[in-house]
């Protein structure tokens, strides 16, 4: 429903199942992204998580943040434990040990669990077909650990193990594309989504839980603290990256892309790199490096959304 | 009644024999008989079980600590690389109190690369908190197994356990072996009922991290929970025992009784053993044997008694000590001699790496003294021997 310019959302779940009291810093968008997800999977969840922020910010003995059965095994394992929880399950119902339900079991990792270290567990556990979501929490670095680069940092961003320097220019690669690596697994579901658009992450939350088989949602997840910005600008910069085509928000059901938000025209990504204090030290030429290569994908992406 | 058959397949008779509920295994040599077995059994639906082809060993003890906190009865088996690819998660199952039995096919590791068998593997996981069980033949692979599960099982220890077999002179040999009836393993293994399981009905958080304010705390329960499961696993082999009639001790002893040398050995190795110890009885020469069926945790007492009035100890070990003044085995058992105030004539023989044969003429030799050493370390920093090094 929409009121001038304000959508409401009549079906908002009120339960909680990362309730407060955890450790996230202030503004911290990968707590929210989180938050909003369960809320969606709901009740019938069971959720594994990898070592990283969310883990250590949720879980010091004796206290936890979650409400839903919860398990943490190591940092690049979280598809490998999914995949026996959900065997386990199966086989429990199946001789009648445990009632008969749709549970829907949740890995969770951030984007260094996720493109790096986890990529192994990911892949096999995509490709064996378990039915189960998985959610890259993608906030560009391994934040946990004080701001390294991942393979998802972006081209010229700044962290501590990719300093700018007068022989760098920080992070000298471009961003993996771990969204077409899931979708070369032909999976049921592939998504895109950001706290920034809570609806649209619901809606895709939703037909990620649904799916028959493997689904696999990626969010961007902003980090005021490792992206060097006010920590009441999380769901702007969020913004600003689908609005300027850095982080386009779109579906693939059964191998079928479609863009979910159209931000044409794209914003310049001046406006969305200027006041990330990861990227102070870019200069107009490389910033319109950034820009050819966005406008690029952005067209790549549109194409594969066309070919029907 | 005993029947001929190779001991990689009776071992996963004897899994499937306990009922597992979930297998997460990858391949490797020499355990690959074991899971391809497991894995026809499942096909022909006489076990109702999963079989999670993993992508490795890591994802494969990671699968395992996802089904058994689901709170399904859970197996795997591996060897060598594929164990210490696992390494990192093997503390973690015995941290988080998983009861998983995994069948160990010891073999050396790389490099060179060796797919032979010898204890390079298992020594290297020895601290990672599981239950160590070390078998001699394939009637002990089968039987060791079925008792993992009520050991790893028991409210009082909840804690993985480990079963080793010598790779190739064990699991691909084919012996007569005693396959015990379903009725029968039915009755001594209850089927698994966990403690706390991750489902709705009954959120629990697994996994969670510890301040230094409790960290201490969580490992001394967890020393304490393995110390205390040696009486438990005597009880465990004792009940075998009266139910299945073979009587199986921590520390297995073979003519000690009147002999002042003895051999201590782990593994399928005891055999060739004994056969030097019957020859040596031939020529009026008395030896002995103590085998370690437990090895994790470390039998001191038991070990202590057999060993304290002995004159002379030659402890068998089939691993290098990399640069350690010896191996793994001889340090532990020298530790124990130590916090009793025992010092006596012990001596440390490195035997069949990577597959090298072991005869019983070996053993004879390393009775009478003459075994021979080929070395350029210096003395003071070893005292260990390498039996059979050509210059
Ligand atoms: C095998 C292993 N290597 C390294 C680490 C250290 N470590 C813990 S979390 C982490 C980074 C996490 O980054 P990411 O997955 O992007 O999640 P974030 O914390 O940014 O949410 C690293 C390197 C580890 N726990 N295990
Ligand atoms: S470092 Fe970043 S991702 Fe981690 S809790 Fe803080 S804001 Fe969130």
């Amino acid at each position: 429903m929409r009121q001038k310019g304000i959508e409401i959302y009549t079906d908002n779940p009120e339960e909680e199942f990362a309730v407060s009291g955890h450790r996230a810093c202030q503004g911290c968008a990968e707590i929210l992204a989180v938050r909003l997800a369960l809320k969606i999977f709901g009740k019938n969840t069971i959720l594994v998580m990898a070592t990283g922020c969310m883990e250590i910010i949720s879980t010091p003995l004796p206290t936890t943040t979650w409400t839903l059965p919860w398990i943490h095994v190591a940092f690049e394992n979280a598809a490998a434990v999914a995949s026996g929880i959900e065997g386990a399950l199966k086989i429990l119902m199946e001789k009648n040990k445990i009632p008969r339900e749709d549970i829907r079991v949740v890995a969770i990792a951030g984007d260094g669990g996720t493109s790096d270290i986890g990529l192994q567990a990911l892949s096999g556990a995509l490709e064996r077909g378990h039915k189960f979501t998985y959610i890259c929490l993608d906030n560009e670095a391994y934040m946990n650990t004080g701001i390294q680069r991942s393979s998802a940092t972006p081209y010229g961003a700044s962290t501590t193990t990719s300093p700018p320097g007068k022989k760098s220019i920080g992070q000298a690669t471009w961003k993996k594309d771990m969204p077409k690596i899931a979708v070369a697994h032909n999976i049921p579901y592939v998504a895109t989504a950001c706290p920034s658009y809570p609806f649209d992450l619901f809606s895709k939350v939703k037909k990620a839980r649904m799916a028959d088989g493997p689904s696999y949602l990626h969010i961007l997840s902003v980090c005021p603290t490792g992206w060097r910005i006010p920590t009441d600008l999380a769901i702007e910069y969020g913004k600003l990256a689908v609005r300027t085509g850095v982080f386009p928000l779109y579906e693939v059901e059964n191998g079928q892309y479609k863009i979910t938000h159209s931000p044409e025209p794209l914003k310049p990504i001046k406006e969305y790199i200027k006041g990330q204090g990861r990227f102070r030290h870019l200069n107009d030429d490389q910033i319109a490096k950034i820009q050819g290569r966005v406008t690029k994908e952005w067209d790549n992406l549109k194409s594969r959304c066309e070919l029907k | 009644m005993k029947k001929g058959i190779e001991v990689s397949i009776a071992a996963s008779i004897a899994a499937k024999l306990a009922r597992v509920e979930a297998i997460a295994a990858y391949p490797i040599t020499p355990q690959t008989h074991i899971v391809e077995h497991l894995a026809e059994i499942v096909a022909n639906g006489e076990l109702d079980a999963v079989y999670i082809n993993v992508e490795s060993e890591h994802s494969a003890m990671s699968a395992c600590c996802g089904s058994s906190a689901t709170g399904a009865r859970t197996f795997t088996s591996t060897s060598a690389q594929g164990l210490e690819l696992m390494h990192e998660i093997l503390f973690i199952a015995s941290g988080m109190r998983f009861p998983i039995v995994m069948a160990t096919v010891n073999r050396a590791l790389s490099s060179p690369l060796s797919i032979w068998g010898d204890h390079s593997d298992v020594m290297a996981a020895r601290d990672t908190g599981w239950i160590m069980l070390f078998c001699e033949n394939g009637q002990e692979v089968v039987d060791m197994i079925i008792m993992a599960f009520r050991i790893a099982e028991d409210r009082g220890v909840l804690l993985p356990v480990m079963v080793n077999l010598d790779g190739f002179s064990l699991s691909h040999v084919i012996e007569p072996i005693e396959l015990p009836s379903q009725m029968m393993v039915d009755k001594f293994l209850p089927p698994y009922s966990p403690l706390y399981t991750l489902h709705p009905n009954k959120p629990v958080t697994m996994g969670a991290y510890a301040m230094p304010e409790l960290y201490t705390e969580a490992k001394y329960a967890q020393e304490m929970a393995i110390i205390n499961s040696k009486e438990i696993i005597k009880n465990v082999m004792d009940e075998f025992g009266k139910q299945f009639g073979r009587q199986y001790k921590p520390v297995e002893t073979y003519n000690t009784e009147n002999a002042d040398f003895v051999f201590v050995a782990l593994g399928s190795i005891g055999e060739n053993i004994k056969t030097a110890i019957d020859e040596l009885k031939g020529e009026g020469k008395n030896a002995g044997l103590v085998q370690l069926r437990l090895f994790r945790p470390f039998p001191s007492e038991e070990l202590f008694s057999v060993l304290k009035d002995k004159k002379r100890v030659a402890v068998i070990e089939r691993v290098m000590p990399a640069g350690a003044p010896n191996g793994p085995l001889f340090q532990e058992i020298s530790s124990v001699m130590c916090t009793n105030s025992l010092l006596m004539h012990m001596e440390n023989y490195i035997v069949g790496l990577g597959g090298r044969d072991v005869l019983p003429e070996s053993f004879i030799d390393i009775f009478n003294g003459t075994a021979c050493e080929k070395s350029t370390v210096p003395i003071r920093d070893k005292n260990f021997k390498v039996i059979g090094v050509r210059g």
